[in-house]
């Protein structure tokens, strides 16, 4: 594993991380062992695991929502404690405020930071028009579709500006065609700001199609089984790049390193009664 | 909103056109028999009312029922009227009615404050719930409607002791909704709150507030009753005015109807709440996507 020559300048940085959670029965239960991680600024770095293994846990420890049991995270250089300043989250499942409208669910954040309710407006109507949503300000979230509800919370995490963003299977929800549409959002929009992106997926074909980065974890407790840098071209188009044949030897590639894990997670999850 | 309602509405296929086409029927027959259903209902409720309480007053005529013990409904009915056209006993209808509403709507308003204060307060911070539960428990399965002798003992015939009853057995109702709501927040959307930036104070007021509202609001329905419920008991206790005063002088004179007509009264008052709360509601969880099924049964 190559060291990197200036640890300082990371986005993000994790050095042997482990995680433990105490079970309900009791137990101690070893989420994370040992992982070391690092997101330069402005990078795109995809995670992909077997379901279990750690992927969102390693998110939470990078915000700062939990703390790890051994091992150090920084952002930016500075050791996390307490919620990270300056971090974005897309939740795994959907979590925009069911009782705020469109607009004051994006509004939220600068609110919560203080700006006044007008210049929190305009900024939340801008990004409602960036993220195509001009017009559904005055709905309700039970009002929107699952992927207007995506973008209400990729709106809600960007107003604030994040240098990091963490994104837990944001599209894993929708259907096929709405999700590369997704992408290529989310990659023009990433270009903007362009702030480090942990991005967490199942699907190996929109990992490489979005990242700079392909992180493959092992089966629980999750450490890093292999890092792939994805050299295509940008600005990409999700739905075009995934013909080339560069993009195809990669996924073979990576899929080989992925395989094995998932059967490990598949087998033990099959095998494994509980005690 | 407009624009919004009709963009929602256009999109969407109407299953009842599906259906017809399916059925091959047509759609008049369809709507009528809803409507002819709810006639219907409507007309065997208030015959489940006419068969009540004209058997009640049928079996007062033919000497089955004992008015003296039971009253009457037209009794009962006479009895409204004098209070309504010649004022009662103590001053006019009017005059009782405000009072005990006055006394119930303060128990009400103070103990739906209290309780949802303490509640969220409890609910999110431990040290204070393991400090206090043991003591609320107890406070919870003590038959507080009791205290209501010591309320007039300590406070007087006078509108006191009978809000301050109102409020212990506001209180614990909603305490517990507000406090059960407040462990139910989604855990989602504390996480998501903190990362957005917000402070302690602005998580509780925006998040755990709202979200604890639905069970909040649960509480209030039965609650009302509840400050009714003390307001009444307290006048009955002792007081110098109210609808409890009314009912105790009736139940002293021997006048069942009395003690009904009061009844009705009081029945009548709640009812009103009732439809105000859930006016309230509905405007209070518009966020919400309309519930089906189900209906507004509480008891
Ligand atoms: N609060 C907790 N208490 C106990 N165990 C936990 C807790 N949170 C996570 N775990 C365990 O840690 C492991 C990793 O969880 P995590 O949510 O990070 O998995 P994941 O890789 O995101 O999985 P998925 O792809 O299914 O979302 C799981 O086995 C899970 O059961
Ligand atoms: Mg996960």
């Amino acid at each position: 594993m190559p060291m990197s020559t200036n640890p300082a300048t990371n986005a993000i940085e994790l050095r042997g991380v482990t995680k433990r959670f105490a079970t309900p029965s009791g137990e101690v239960f070893t989420a994370l062992r040992d992982l070391d991680m690092e997101v330069a600024p402005g990078e795109f770095c995809a995670v992909v695991g077997p379901t279990g293994c750690g992927k969102s846990t390693t998110l939470t420890l990078v915000s700062g929502l939990e703390r790890a049991s051994r091992g150090t995270v920084k952002v930016d250089g500075r050791p996390v404690s307490g919620i990270t300043p300056g971090v974005g989250f897309m939740f795994q499942t959907d979590a925009v405020f069911p009782w705020k409208s469109v607009l004051d669910n994006v509004a939220a954040g600068p609110r919560f930071r203080g700006a006044g309710r007008r210049k929190a407006n305009e900024a939340a109507r801008d990004w409602l028009r960036r993220v195509g949503l001009a017009g559904f300000e005055d709905r309700y979230p039970h009002q929107l579709s699952g992927g207007m509800r995506k973008r209400v919370a990729l709106a809600q995490s960007l107003i604030n500006e994040p240098r990091v963003l963490l994104m837990d299977e944001p599209f894993s929800a929708l259907d096929v065609q709405t999700r590369s549409i997704m992408s290529d959002e989310l990659l023009a929009l990433w270009e903007q700001t362009r702030p480090a992106v942990i991005f967490v997926t199942h699907d190996l074909e929109e990992a490489i199609a979005l990242a700079d980065k392909v992180i493959v974890l092992t089966a629980g407790p999750g450490r890093i089984k292999a890092t792939f840098q994805i050299n295509l071209p940008r600005p990409r188009k999700a739905q075009e790049i995934r013909f080339t044949d560069e993009f195809v030897a990669l996924y073979s590639e990576i899929w080989e390193a992925l395989r094995s894990e998932v059967e490990t997670a598949y087998a033990r999850s099959t095998t494994e009664v509980a005690p | 909103m407009t624009r919004a309602r009709e963009a929602a509405d256009t999109p969407r296929i109407d299953p009842a056109a599906m259906e017809n086409l399916e059925l091959d029927e047509p759609r008049p027959p369809r709507i009528s028999r809803r409507v002819r259903r709810r006639l219907v209902l409507y007309v065997c409720r208030i015959a489940l009312v006419v068969i009540v309480l004209g058997g009640w007053e049928i079996g007062v005529n033919t000497k089955h029922i004992d008015p003296f013990f039971w009253g009457q409904p037209s009794g009962v009915w006479r009895q409204l009227k004098t209070w309504i056209t010649d004022g009662t006993a103590q001053g006019s209808l009017a005059e009782q009615i405000l009072v005990t509403l006055q006394e119930a709507v303060y128990g009400f308003v103070i103990g739906v404050v209290l309780g949802v204060v303490l509640g969220i307060a409890l609910g999110r911070n431990r040290f204070l719930s393991d400090l206090l539960s043991p003591f609320i428990k107890v406070a919870n399965s003590i038959p507080r409607i009791v205290l209501g002798s010591l309320f007039s003992i300590a406070f007087g015939f006078g509108i006191t002791s009978k809000v301050v009853l109102a409020v212990v057995l506001v209180f614990f109702g909603v305490f517990f909704n507000a406090f059960q709501g407040t462990r139910e927040v989604d855990r989602n959307l504390l996480s998501n709150a903190r990362i957005l930036g917000a402070s302690r104070w602005q998580t509780t007021r925006q998040v755990v507030l709202p979200s604890a509202f639905t069970w909040i609001l649960a509480s209030l329905h039965v609650s009302f009753g509840f400050a009714l419920i003390g307001a009444v008991v307290g006048e009955l206790l002792g007081a110098d005015k109210g609808m409890g005063l009314l009912i105790r002088n009736a139940q002293n004179n021997f006048s069942p109807n009395g003690v009904l007509a009061g009844m009705v009264i009081i029945g009548v008052i709640a009812l009103i709440a009732e439809g105000l709360i859930t006016a309230l509601e509905n405007r209070l969880l518009r966020w919400r996507p309309p519930q089906t099924g189900g209906g507004d049964v509480n008891i």
